[in-house]
C-alpha cells in the first residue's frame, strides 16, 4: 500500500471528525490535533526516505492509468514541501493551545486547521491540474476563514481584501485550466507536459503561462500584488499567521509557479532567458519595496508581514537564475524562511498573549521578563539576516553563487546589500521591543506549550543550519534535481506504468 | 471562436465590477460573473456540434460524443463557487455589523 494519499486524507478527515470531539471536551480536541499534525511530521520524514530510493512515487487514484484518471506524483521537491509543511503545523498547532485559549468556538480553529494542511499537502503531490486548484481552493477558503478568526473590524477588513485578491488569483487559474484543456485536451500535468515538448512553446502557451505567473504571483503575495499580504497576515492568529506566511504563500505561489514553469512547460534559462530575467525583476522589486515600507511599520506583526514579501522575493531570484545553485538555494531558502519567519510570528503571538498590544512603541523592556521569546526572536532574526552557520544564511550563499555562476555578478552584490534592509528592519523589533528597557518588564513568561513550540522550531534550525552538508546531499539538492530535471518529470510519471490501453 | 470571445468579455466585465464597484455586495456579484464565465466557458470547451450525450452503449458507438470531462469539472467548479460565495458574503454580512456601511471608501481602517 502506498502512503502517498495518507499526507492528505489524514488531515482531511481528522478535520471532519474534531466537530464531533468538539462537543466532547475542548482539550482533547487539541490533543487530537497535535498528535495528529505530529503523525503527519513522522510520515514526511519517512517519505523523503522513500524518495531517496525511487525519484518519482505515483500514486493512481481509483488504480485509473495516468492521462484518464487522477495521478499522484511525488518527488523529492515534493517531500521537502510536505516536510517543511508539516514541521510548521506542528509547531503551530502545539503553540496554539494557549493563545486560542480566549476564542470561542475553538473546535472550529483545529477544524479549519486541519483543512488548510490538507489543501497544502494536496498541492504539494498532486500530479493533476484541476486537482491542484481544488486543493488549493480548499486551502484559500480555510485561510480566509482563519484570518477572519477573531470577527473585530480590522481582522473581517482584511479578511475581505485578501479574499478580493486570492479569488481573482485563483479564478485566473481556473481560466487557464480550461484554455489549456481546450487546446491539450487533458489535465494531467505529465500529458499536459508532452504536449508542450511535442508542439513548442507557441505564443497560445506563453499567454496560459503568463496567466498562470499572474494566478500564482497574486497567491506568493509578489510585489505589484502584495497589497493584501501585510493586512490578512497579520490579522490571523499568531500560529495561523506563522503557518500562513511560514508556508502557505510558498505552497501556493512559489511550488506551483516553480513546478509548472520548470517541469511542466520545460523552461530553462537557456531557452527563455527573457522569463527568467522577468522573475527575477519581480524578486528584487519585491525586496526592495517590501523592505523599505517594512522600516516605517510600527507594529510588530504587520513589519513582518511586509519582510516575508522582501523575503519571497528572494525565493523568486533563485528560481529566476535558473542553474543548480540557484535553484537549490531557492529551495534552500522556502525551508530557511518557513523555519525562520514561522518563529518570528510565534514569537509575536506570546508578546501579543501576555502585552495585548503590537505596537512597537509601546512593548519596551520584554526581554528580561520573556527571556525565552527574546533569544527565540533573535535566533530568528540572525538566521533570516543570514549570519553563519544558521540556515539563512547557506541558503543567501547558494542564492548569490548561483548568480555568479550564471554570469550575474550585479544580481549578487545587489541581493548581499539588500539583506541590508532585512537586518534594519528586523533590528527595529529587537532595540524597541527587547533591548530597551521599559514599563512591560515586570510581565510573565510566555505559557509552557509556547515556549516549547519556539525551542522547537529554534533546535530545528540549528540543526538544518549545522548539518547543512547532510541537508544538501538528501533532502534539497534531489529536490532542485527534480526540478531542473525538466520534461522527464512527464517521463517519469509514465515511465512507472506500462501504458496498456 | 466568437462564442469564447464573449465568454472572455463576461470575465472582464466581472473583473471590471469588482475593481470600480464600491459596494460590497457588488463586488461580490462581480466575483459571481467571473465564475459564471469560466463555467460557461468549460461547458462550450467539451460542446461537439450534433453529437450525443456521454453514455456509451452498443447501439451508439459509431456516434460522436460530447466531451464528458468539462462538464465533471463544471460541477466541481460550482460547488468551489458556491463556498467562496457563500464565505464572502457572511464576512461581507460581519463586516456591515461592524462598520454599518457596505462602502468599501468607508471601511478602512488598515492602513501602512
Amino acid at each position: 500500500m502506498s502512503i502517498i494519499p495518507l499526507y492528505f486524507t489524514i488531515p482531511l478527515i481528522t478535520a471532519f471528525i474534531i466537530p464531533l470531539l468538539g462537543k466532547i471536551s475542548k482539550s482533547l480536541v487539541w490533543i487530537v490535533t497535535t498528535i495528529v499534525s505530529f503523525a503527519l511530521f513522522i510520515l514526511a520524514l519517512y517519505g523523503v526516505t522513500l524518495t531517496q530510493e525511487t525519484s518519482m512515487i505515483v500514486y493512481k487514484m481509483g488504480n485509473w492509468p495516468p492521462p484518464l484518471g487522477i495521478v499522484m506524483a511525488f518527488d523529492s521537491f515534493s517531500a521537502l514541501m510536505v516536510l517543511v509543511i508539516s514541521i510548521i503545523v506542528f509547531t503551530g498547532c502545539f503553540f496554539s493551545l494557549r493563545y486560542i485559549a480566549h476564542y470561542t468556538g475553538q473546535w472550529k480553529f483545529y477544524t479549519l486547521y486541519m483543512l488548510i494542511t490538507a489543501g497544502m499537502m494536496g498541492i504539494a503531490i498532486t500530479g493533476d491540474l484541476f486537482n491542484m486548484f481544488v486543493f488549493l481552493e480548499i486551502a484559500a477558503i480555510s485561510s480566509y476563514c482563519l484570518v477572519a478568526f477573531g470577527v473585530d473590524a480590522e481582522e473581517l477588513e482584511a479578511s475581505f481584501k485578501y479574499m478580493v485578491m486570492g479569488e481573482i488569483g485563483g479564478l485566473t487559474f481556473l481560466l487557464a485550466i480550461a484554455l489549456l484543456y481546450a487546446r491539450t485536451s487533458t489535465l494531467n500535468l505529465a500529458d499536459i507536459s508532452n504536449t508542450i515538448q511535442g508542439n513548442g512553446m507557441n505564443s497560445f502557451f506563453w499567454m496560459i503561462l503568463g496567466m498562470l505567473l499572474f494566478a500564482f504571483s497574486i497567491k506568493a503575495a509578489l510585489v505589484p500584488f502584495h497589497t493584501w499580504l501585510p493586512d490578512a497576515h497579520p490579522a490571523a492568529p499568531a500560529p495561523v499567521s506563522s503557518l500562513l506566511s511560514g508556508i502557505f504563500i510558498k505552497v501556493l505561489g512559489i511550488y506551483t509557479t516553480a513546478r509548472i514553469v520548470y517541469n511542466i512547460f520545460g523552461l530553462t534559462r537557456a531557452n527563455a532567458p527573457t522569463f527568467f530575467n522577468l522573475l527575477i525583476g519581480l524578486g528584487l522589486l519585491s525586496i526592495a519595496w517590501a523592505g523599505l515600507t517594512a522600516l516605517k511599520q510600527k507594529d510588530y506583526k504587520r513589519l513582518l508581514g511586509y519582510s516575508t514579501v522582501s523575503q519571497i522575493g528572494y525565493i523568486m531570484i533563485g528560481f529566476g537564475i535558473g542553474n543548480y545553485y540557484g535553484v537549490a538555494g531557492a529551495v534552500f531558502y522556502i525551508l530557511a524562511h518557513a523555519l525562520g519567519k514561522g518563529l518570528l510570528f510565534l514569537t509575536s503571538g506570546a508578546v501579543v498573549h501576555r502585552a495585548g498590544t503590537r505596537e512597537l512603541d509601546k512593548l519596551a523592556g520584554l526581554g528580561e521578563s520573556m527571556s525565552t521569546t527574546a533569544w527565540s526572536f533573535r535566533f530568528g532574526a540572525l538566521s533570516l539576516i543570514g549570519l553563519p552557520p544558521l540556515v539563512g544564511f547557506f541558503a543567501k550563499l547558494f542564492i548569490v553563487l548561483g548568480a555568479i555562476k550564471a554570469g550575474l555578478l550585479w544580481l549578487a552584490i545587489i541581493a548581499i546589500g539588500l539583506s541590508v534592509l532585512t537586518l534594519a528592519y528586523l533590528l527595529k523589533i529587537e532595540n524597541n521591543v527587547f533591548m530597551k528597557k521599559g514599563k512591560m518588564a515586570g510581565l510573565k513568561k510566555a505559557p509552557f506549550t509556547m515556549r516549547i513550540a519556539m525551542v522547537f522550531l529554534v533546535i530545528v534550525m540549528l540543526l538544518t543550519g549545522l548539518g547543512f552538508q547532510t541537508l544538501m546531499n538528501f533532502i534539497v539538492g534531489p529536490a532542485a534535481h527534480a526540478l531542473l530535471r525538466g520534461f522527464e518529470y512527464a517521463q517519469l510519471v509514465f515511465g512507472s506504468f506500462a501504458l496498456n490501453f | 471562436m466568437t462564442i469564447f470571445v464573449f465568454c472572455i468579455a463576461l470575465f472582464l466585465i466581472g473583473l471590471y465590477a469588482i475593481v470600480t464597484k464600491r459596494n460590497l455586495i457588488k463586488i461580490v456579484i462581480g466575483f459571481a460573473l467571473i465564475e459564471y464565465s469560466v463555467n460557461l466557458l468549460f461547458a462550450l470547451i467539451g460542446f461537439r456540434r450534433g453529437a450525443l450525450a456521454p453514455i456509451i452503449t452498443k447501439v451508439h458507438t459509431t456516434h460522436n460524443f460530447v466531451d464528458p470531462i468539462p462538464q465533471a469539472l463544471v460541477l466541481t467548479a460550482i460547488v468551489i463557487a458556491l463556498g467562496t460565495t457563500a464565505v464572502m458574503l457572511a464576512i461581507a454580512l460581519r463586516i456591515y455589523e461592524r462598520y454599518k456601511t457596505f462602502d468599501i471608501s468607508k471601511i478602512k481602517r488598515l492602513k501602512g
